[in-house]
């Protein structure tokens, strides 16, 4: 049994025929995450104690004859920015360096009732505010296929742990591309499901209209399944949807003969070299599965990247308010007055990204600019949704790049956070609406860098998006 | 110009946020920047357009709030125990009175 390629089927029939218990997979899982580890960063720290725990009821359920649940024994990373009862969670912030929570997120409440095994807290950028995991407080993360390069972000770490193999799966969140760009970056799947689809309950807020938790895994079925297990309302978050979670593997089937789909025009227009050579013979792949294939036009895209940038700082600048020095962050000792320790607790603090969007966060809601800014990009905002909802009339899904590049050197756009925000106009459009999208590897550059297609699907379509992306997985057109 | 060296040590006053003389040098053109980008909106119309503040879906207006049934609540040991400096059941605080 190669830990590095397991998947959940294969975590289940180890298992179900005694080949190994929960607590052996889960040691011999820790061993090799915390020797493959230093490679690329993309854990922040381990939690063998609650690893084993968890592992320990695995074992117990499966001795008395219990169904051990769809997740058992399944290692599981987890972002640093979803909180872990006694487990440090420090958003990859200085000010949270020492922070241990005393509550569980609901996501990771149903992924070890499911079964998962918390095997540790991966990097990303400081409070998810990033496209390259460089924003974190603790160093970056290397991407596993090109060590000089970023795994993308701000979820770099988890998508990393998946594609290393020191995870099976991973769980990440998304606000305007963390998941599936990163996901893109290093050749696995990421999926940002339907806003209210997963409780943000213990998610660190950080645009609170456009913040999804989402799966990362190595198949589409397994990406599937995690979805399975954390989706459904939760009482202790209002936003959650009450829309019942349906059997998302059941959608597998391959059958994807006489799907719409839609090519918006916007999106592939300044799309070049190899990203959009590779989207479009994915395109060609999923013709040749029956799928009909049509242009769409979505005109607001344009404005999506000024829309997002103001909407979510302003979000973040109100968010990131809480982080005072007074409760349970780091603060600055030398401070005589209580307003001078908020400043040099803050000022100290947060990097320089967390710094400069709560900036422009509290600038465009300042006096003066509220109507210019942010009201204006409210009802940007309706228009892009209009565009997804008209698309929907017309097409059952659409298929898009996700990055306008591959995985780019580190620090090759540290220094211009301007470039950094446009690399972001495929992903943020969806986040905008609120649709689930995923990527899904689509193949490599000449250089061997993996390249993702983006499937959007209309609210609450996931099955039409899993099955969709697992036939396309299946065809065996890529790799 | 979009913005200011003195409007940006304005919002960073705002924010709460002290910042040294090279950073507000440095916020300043990026968020010049930005803020060129951001002008783009000005191009497109939306006289007539409802903001949209969330994403809503077809549900009875109360159909999101829980229960209304009491829970244990935290504690304060539990909420105590990451503060820089915890008192008996409550945050020390420097003074908050400055003049």
């Amino acid at each position: 049994m190669k830990i590095e390629s397991l998947t959940i089927d294969a975590v289940r029939q180890a298992l179900g025929t005694r080949q190994a218990s929960a607590a052996e997979l889960t040691r011999e899982a820790l061993r090799f995450a915390e020797r493959e580890n230093p490679r690329t960063g993309a854990y922040l720290h381990f939690s063998p104690e609650r690893a084993l725990a968890a592992a320990a009821r695995v074992d117990e359920r499966l001795a008395h004859g219990e169904d051990p649940g769809p997740l058992a024994g399944v290692p599981v990373a987890v972002k640093d920015v979803i909180v872990t009862k006694g487990v440090r969670t420090t958003c990859a912030s200085k000010l949270l360096a020492n922070y241990v929570p005393p509550y569980d997120a609901t996501a990771i409440v149903r992924m070890e009732a499911a079964g998962g095994i918390v095997l540790g807290k991966t990097n990303c950028d400081e409070f998810a505010m990033g496209s390259s995991t460089e924003n974190s407080a603790f160093g970056p993360v290397r991407n596993p296929v090109a060590l000089d390069r970023v795994p993308g972000g701000s979820s770099g770490g988890s998508a990393a742990a998946v594609a290393q193999g020191t995870a099976v799966v991973a769980l990440g969140s998304d606000t305007g591309g963390s998941i599936r760009q990163p996901a893109s970056f290093c050749g696995v799947v990421g999926v940002t499901p339907t806003y209210g689809r997963v409780s943000r309950y213990g998610l660190t807020a950080f645009a609170s209209s456009l913040d999804h938790i989402g799966p990362f895994a190595r198949t589409v079925k397994d990406a599937a399944i995690l979805l399975g297990a954390i989706a459904g309302r939760d009482p202790a978050d209002s936003t959650s949807a009450e829309a019942p979670v349906p059997d998302y593997t059941a959608a597998l089937d391959g059958n994807v003969k006489g799907l719409k789909l839609g090519l918006p025009r916007e999106y592939l227009k300044d799309l070049k070299g190899e990203s959009s050579d590779l989207l479009y013979r994915g395109v060609d792949v999923l013709k040749r599965l029956g799928c009909e294939v049509r242009e769409i036009s979505m005109p607001a895209t344009d404005y999506a990247i000024a829309t997002y940038y103001i909407i979510c700082t302003a979000e973040a600048s109100s968010n990131l308010a809480r982080y005072d020095g007074v409760r349970y962050t780091t603060r600055s000792p030398h401070s005589d007055t209580l307003s001078e320790m908020y400043r040099n607790t803050r000022g100290e603090g947060f990097g320089a990204e967390c710094k400069r969007r709560i900036m422009l966060g509290t600038y465009v809601l300042s006096h003066g600019y509220y109507d210019a800014y942010y009201l204006k990009a409210q009802k940007v905002r309706a228009l892009i949704a209009r565009d997804f909802a008209r698309a929907f009339e017309q097409v059952d899904a659409i298929v898009a790049p996700v990055s306008p590049f591959p995985a780019f050197k580190l620090g090759e756009k540290l220094d211009d956070p301007m470039a950094m925000y446009l690399s972001d106009i495929y992903t943020i459009t969806g986040s905008l609406a609120g649709v689930p999208c995923m990527s899904v590897p689509c193949g490599q550059t000449a250089e061997g860098l993996p390249v993702g297609m983006q499937i959007l699907t209309r609210h609450f379509g996931e099955t039409t998006m899993f099955r969709l992306a697992h036939a396309f997985e299946q065809s065996g057109a890529v790799n | 110009m979009r913005i200011t060296e003195q409007q940006v040590r304005y919002v960073a006053e705002l924010a709460n946020l002290k910042l040294t003389e090279a950073e507000v040098a440095k916020f300043q053109a990026d968020l010049d920047g930005i803020l060129e980008h951001v002008e783009k909106l000005r191009e497109i119309d939306t006289e007539g357009v409802e903001p949209m503040a969330q994403v809503l879906f077809e549900a009875d207006a109360a159909a999101t709030l829980r229960a209304d049934v009491p829970v244990p609540p935290l504690g304060s040991e539990a909420a105590l125990a990451n503060a820089p400096q915890p008192g008996p059941g409550y945050f020390r605080v420097p003074r908050v009175i400055e003049r």
